[in-house]
């Protein structure tokens, strides 16, 4: 007997990892929640059927979400992150011993409690006790902070399900007030390959890009995300994600990853011709 | 008789099931006439959209399956009888003003009804008795009926036919309606209920006093505004005092002869869902709006109005289900909100006028919707709020009736530039779209206030309409 997991990348594509066995299955107030053990990807978090994460490629997308901004500013002391209720960001997040507090609003609390059974990986740092967990939605907790983050992450799923209020003009006004005067903000950008992941990328990028001074995009390779090429958005009230990127302080802290160093940070906001015509760029 | 049956979509299930060969319109055939549609609405929608025949009856005359649906109906609403409308509410409005009066008859009913009301008065030839409904000028919204103002219109005008409540109003205040019954009933009036969006308050939990509780004689409700038809299905209630086999014939000369099966399924459907499932969809709908309304109280600059504003008069009652937000503290019009919110934020209300927008809530809502409407207000606050000073003071503007709408609609009538046309008389209707409540009727004569309101209106953005010029610079106005 095989037993495959598959998600459809559009209508026509099909993307399939065979799966050892299926650990949990359950439908929580927002979304069936499963986890995969796979031969080739490790154990791998699946949200109403979309991929969120697998053991073997997260680090990829985790320690790019989170290493970029905090390299630009090295004052970043408070840090909301909305989503993630996987606590890869998080991890990442609590390498930094100057970072003292790290709220994290996540609107589903099964996915916090299943990840930290199955999937300790990512979930290991949330009892870290830096971080205060909120079971809210984030565009509600987000809509009553002023001038409070130096940061804040958007780890969203995708512009359709729970997730949909963060792909708003609506959330991203109210981050911006709730960031202090120099403040970042980095979201997940959605990939540029098929339309309609293109269309969510542009969505989202034009409305950050209508309320930030600085609105910039960056790619990382995440194999196992449709097409492999993901996108993040770089947004902040003053820092360039380039010109100021503090490279010898960063690299003094002797911070451990596996795919982010700041050589890559440079080359990540180089993007490819077809992208800066989809954004407007070219 | 059982809610959970629902007579009509069952027959259309088995018709479908049949598989009956078509030499009968529609053309389309069940969709194989018009593939792009078919691929549009799907395959399922179209094999519906049937003619009337003998196994899924006739609206004109029904006798088998809408019969059927129609009784459901009234038991599920508490009428006597009612008539399944397929051409919107306004026919319905348009039935019982015509049902109850002749040509020259008159008929009592507030100036801020919809234009669906006076289309009614220039087809048969009513003659309106206005009650001004007062103003909250606080909020710059016209209010309900007053007993007193009612009682002194009767005195006045005892030979009335008739008194139309609008009930609630768009915003959803309510008027005393046990009382105008009682009244109008010792007059020998008539009570007809303009009820478009009042379906809620046959089966919600708390609600103001529906029409027919309140033992009005017909009822003109919106199923598809709060009752989940399809938009343009309609029902017509009504009561003890009324002649059906007349109410029939009144509907049968302006309403279609190929009423729509999806319409017609859609009110049967969606009769039998709230005769189930009412209470609880209500309480959600109810649940939703009172968050909303806290909410968006405490972000300052806008005023989501509640049962605070009744006076057990002009406001007897307040439909708490609608969410109307008063915008002029932050210096907006009502109007610049609504584009804001659409154009910016890809949020659609219902109607912004020149103080209020309102949302309609229902249990098709989620939390995260309202969520982003909340947001967006605070957004729309931070960003374009100003000072509030010079905007306009709505007053209600008492018309002077020259004429009865249908003498002046069909009188030789001649175009001037609206801002030339102060001391004339109007011959059409001119109003903001939505709600759709005239600012000028034809009959009555054109101030330089009204003037100044329609400038006013048309420069903050609002959809005009009614006159024949499409830009609403010229109207037709009297030769006298």
């Amino acid at each position: 007997m095989e037993l495959w997991y598959t998600e459809k990348h559009t209508k026509n594509v099909r993307y399939s990892i065979k799966v050892n066995k299926q650990l949990v299955s359950v439908e929580s107030e927002f979304q069936r929640i499963d986890v995969f053990d796979s031969y080739e990807f490790g154990r791998i978090l699946v949200l109403d059927g979309y991929l969120m994460l697998t053991e073997k490629d997260e680090f990829m997308y985790h320690e790019m979400i989170t290493h970029v901004p905090i390299a630009v500013n090295p004052d970043i002391k408070d840090v909301l992150v909305i989503g993630a209720g996987d606590g890869g960001a998080i991890r990442e997040l609590t390498k930094y011993d100057f970072i003292e507090k790290i709220d994290m609003v996540e609107i589903d609390k099964m996915v916090i409690d299943i990840c930290r059974k199955y999937i300790p990986q990512t979930a290991s740092k949330l009892d870290d006790e830096r971080v205060n967990i909120y079971y809210e939605d984030g565009l509600k907790f987000v809509r009553s902070k002023q001038d409070k983050y130096d940061l804040i992450i958007v780890d969203s799923t995708d512009p359709f399900g729970p997730g949909e209020t963060l792909f708003t003009r609506e959330f991203y006004g109210n981050c911006y007030k709730a960031l202090k005067e120099d403040g970042i903000l980095v979201n997940q950008n959605e990939s540029p390959y098929y339309p309609n992941d293109a269309k969510a990328m542009q969505k989202a990028h034009k409305i950050i890009k209508s309320i930030f001074a600085v609105a910039r995009v960056y790619q990382a390779h995440v194999p196992t995300y449709p097409s492999g090429h993901w996108m993040f958005g770089f947004a902040s009230k003053k820092y360039d994600p380039v010109a100021d990127l503090k490279e010898e302080w960063w690299n003094s802290l002797g911070i451990y990853t596996r795919y982010y160093n700041t050589d890559l940070h440079k080359g990540s906001f180089a993007i490819p011709n077809y992208v800066k015509e989809l954004l407007g760029y070219a | 008789m059982e809610q959970k049956n629902a007579p009509i979509y069952e027959a259309l299930e088995k018709h479908r099931l049949d598989r009956i060969v078509h030499f009968d319109v529609p053309g389309h055939k069940g969709g194989r006439g018009n593939k792009e549609l078919t691929e549009f609405l799907g395959e399922k929608c179209l094999k519906v959209d049937v003619n009337s025949m003998k196994p899924v009856d006739n609206l004109n005359h029904p006798v088998s399956v809408i019969k059927e649906a129609q009784e459901l109906a009234a038991e599920a609403f508490g009428a006597k009888s009612c008539f399944f409308i397929v051409s919107g509410t306004t026919a319905a409005v348009q039935a019982m003003v015509m049902s109850a009066c002749k040509a020259g008859d008159k008929i009592i009913m507030p100036r801020n009804v919809h234009k669906s009301a006076i289309n009614a008065l220039v087809i048969c030839g009513a003659i309106p008795v206005y009650i001004n409904p007062g103003i909250n000028k606080r909020l710059g919204i016209a209010l309900g009926m007053s007993i007193s103002d009612i009682e002194k219109a009767i005195e006045e005008n005892p030979d009335a036919k008739a008194i139309l409540v609008n009930n609630p109003t768009y915003y959803g205040i309510c008027s005393n309606l046990k009382k105008i019954v009682e009244i109008a009933h010792k007059h020998n009036m008539l009570v007809l209920v303009d009820e478009a969006h009042g379906t809620h308050f046959y089966f919600g939990e708390n609600m103001p006093v529906s029409a027919m509780k309140a033992g009005a004689d017909m009822a003109a409700v919106s199923m598809h505004k709060t009752g989940g038809s399809l938009t343009q299905s309609s029902i017509l209630l009504c009561g003890e005092n009324i002649n059906n086999d007349y109410v029939r014939q009144i509907i049968g000369l302006t309403q279609t002869t190929s009423a729509s099966y999806l319409l017609l399924a859609s009110l049967d459907l969606a009769r039998k869902n709230l005769s189930l499932n009412g209470a609880e969809i209500f309480r959600r709908t109810v649940e939703l709006s009172q968050y909303a309304r806290n909410e968006i109280n405490s972000l300052g600059g806008y005023y989501a109005f509640s049962t605070e504003i009744i006076d057990n008069d002009a406001v007897y009652d307040f439909d708490i289900t609608k969410l109307s937000i008063n915008t002029r503290d932050i210096g907006l019009a009502g109007v610049e909100v609504y584009d804001i919110l659409r154009d910016d934020y890809g949020i659609q209300v219902e109607f912004g006028d020149l103080g209020n927008i309102l949302a309609i809530i229902s249990a098709g809502d989620r939390g995260k919707e309202i969520e982003r409407l909340i947001s967006a207000l605070y957004e729309i606050k931070r960003l374009y709020s100003k000072d509030p000073t010079g905007m306009y003071d709505l007053n209600y503007i008492d018309p002077d009736v020259v004429y009865a709408p249908q003498q002046a609609f069909y009188s030789s009538k001649k175009p001037v530039f609206i801002k030339d046309s102060a001391g004339m008389i109007s011959g059409e209707f001119v109003m903001t779209y939505p709600p759709g409540i005239p600012i000028l009727a034809p009959g009555e004569r054109i101030t330089e206030e009204i003037i100044n309101y329609i400038a006013y209106a048309k420069e903050k953005g609002s959809l005009l309409m009614g006159t024949q010029d499409m830009n609403v610079e010229k109207i037709y106005v009297l030769e006298e």
